[in-house]
C-alpha cells in the first residue's frame, strides 16, 4: 500500500460488514427451509396474539421445524423486552430481557 | 446417448446468466462437443443478441413446444462454430407458453438428435420459467456476484436444486452444483471493498468453478454479438475458458483473483 492510499484509508472493510450480515442470513433461511409454507402465516398469528398481552416485535418470534426419525419438533421461542405491556397483569415482564422457550411436538 | 443438461442460473437478474451461458455453450462447441443453447427466458430473450443470432430467429423455443414448428426448424446454427446451435425464447407474453412435458420433449429431441451438452439459460427469479430450466438439469452452473443480495439468492437457488428437480424427486444422484463468480474485481477485493472468492465460498459452502473478472470486454462482445469466451485476448475470455475445461474435468488454477504486483514507484505512490 503506497503513501497515499495510506492517507485516504478507510476506517472498515465494508466486505467484512457484507460476509457477517450474510453469515447470519444465510444461516437463518437455511434452517427455515423446506419448513411447512404456514410457519410465516402462523409466525404474524401469533404475534398478533402475544401482542395483547406483551410488547414484542416480529424479530422476537423465532419458528423452527426440526425434523427426526419419525417426528418433527415445531420449536417457538418468544424473547420479552423490558418494554410496557399493553394489559399489565396478564403476562411476565421482567426488567431485563429474558427468554421464554416452549417446545411444542407436532406428529 | 443422452445430452449432458446444464442449467444456468442465479435467481437474482443482471449477475451474468445469459452472458455465461453464450461462454459455456461456445466454450464446449470450441471444444468439439456438439451443444444446443436454450433461452427459456419467455417474454424477454436475449441470448439471441449475445450469441449474435438475433435476425436469424423464425421459429423459437415456443414453437417447438407446441408443434408449431420442427425442433431442426427452430435450432439457429451459429456462424462460428457449426456444432453449435441456438433455441431462441419466444418473445410472447404468455408465462405460460412452456411446460414440463413439452420442455422434456424438446429435450429428449436433442438427444435423439446427437447433442452431447444442452446449456439451457434461466431467467431471473424463482418462478416457472427458471424452475422449468433447472427441471432436468444434470449439473447446474450458479451464477453469482460478490454482493449481498446475489449471494443470498444463489443460496436460495441451490436449495431449489436441491429438491425441486427431477433428480432431487427420483432421489437418485443430486445435481452436481458448480458457483460461478463473476464481475470479480480483485483491486477492490484486496482493499476490502468487495467478497472475495473465500469469503462467498465460505458463505455459501461450495467452491467455485470459475471467477470471470470484472472486464470492459464483457460489454464489447455483447455489442458485437460475439460471446466473450472466443475474445482469447481478454481476461474474461480466458477465464471463461478455464471454467469449461474444468466442466469437462480438467484441473486448472483460478487466474486474474490476485492484483497484480506493483513496482517500487507505484508501491511508494500509489495508484
Amino acid at each position: 500500500m503506497g503513501i497515499l492510499d495510506f492517507l485516504r484509508r478507510k476506517p472498515e472493510a465494508t466486505a467484512t460488514v457484507a460476509r457477517e450480515r450474510l453469515r447470519i442470513i444465510v444461516a437463518q433461511e437455511r434452517s427455515t427451509r423446506g419448513a411447512p409454507d404456514y410457519l410465516p402465516m402462523m409466525r404474524n398469528e401469533l404475534l398478533e396474539v402475544i401482542k395483547k398481552y406483551v410488547h414484542v416485535d416480529i424479530e422476537d418470534i423465532n419458528i423452527n421445524v426440526e425434523r427426526g426419525a419419525d417426528h418433527e419438533i415445531l420449536e417457538l421461542s418468544v424473547t420479552l423486552s423490558g418494554g410496557p405491556e399493553p394489559k399489565p397483569g396478564k403476562a411476565q415482564t421482567g426488567g431485563k430481557s429474558g427468554k421464554a422457550g416452549r417446545t411444542a411436538k407436532v406428529s | 446417448m443422452t445430452a449432458e443438461i446444464i442449467v444456468v442460473t442465479s435467481g437474482k437478474g443482471g449477475v451474468g446468466k445469459t452472458t455465461t451461458s453464450a461462454s459455456l455453450a461456445t466454450g464446449l462447441a470450441m471444444a468439439g462437443k456438439k451443444v444446443a443453447v436454450i433461452d427459456f427466458d419467455v417474454g424477454l430473450r436475449n441470448l439471441d443478441l449475445i450469441m449474435g443470432c438475433e435476425r436469424r430467429v423464425v421459429y423459437d423455443f415456443v414453437n417447438v413446444v407446441h408443434g408449431e414448428s420442427t425442433l431442426k426448424q427452430s435450432l439457429i446454427r451459429d456462424k462460428r462454430y457449426d456444432n453449435l446451435y441456438v433455441l431462441a425464447a419466444s418473445q410472447t407474453r404468455d408465462k405460460e407458453a412452456l411446460n414440463q412435458e413439452g420442455v422434456e420433449k424438446v429435450l429428449d429431441g436433442l438427444s435423439a438428435e446427437g447433442f452431447e451438452y444442452v446449456v439451457c439459460d434461466s431467467p431471473a427469479g424463482i418462478e416457472k420459467g427458471a424452475h422449468l430450466a433447472m427441471y432436468f438439469a444434470d449439473q447446474a452452473v450458479v451464477v453469482v456476484n460478490p454482493e449481498v443480495s446475489s449471494v443470498r439468492d444463489s443460496d436460495r437457488i441451490l436449495g431449489l436444486l436441491a429438491s425441486k428437480t427431477r433428480r432431487a424427486e427420483r432421489g437418485g444422484e443430486p445435481v452436481t452444483q458448480h458457483l460461478l463468480l463473476t464481475r470479480y474485481n480483485a483491486h477492490r477485493v484486496a482493499i476490502g471493498e468487495m467478497l472475495s472468492v473465500k469469503d462467498v465460498e465460505e458463505i455459501l459452502g461450495i467452491s467455485v468453478i470459475g471467477v470471470i473478472p470484472e472486464s470492459a470486454n464483457v460489454l464489447t462482445a455483447s455489442n458485437n454479438g460475439i460471446p466473450v469466451i472466443v475474445d482469447a485476448e481478454s481476461q474474461a475470455g480466458q477465464a471463461y475458458s478455464d471454467t469449461v475445461a474444468r466442466i469437462l474435468g480438467e484441473e486448472r488454477s483460478l487466474r486474474f483473483i490476485d492484483v497484480p504486483k506493483k513496482g517500487f514507484l507505484q508501491r511508494v505512490f500509489g495508484g
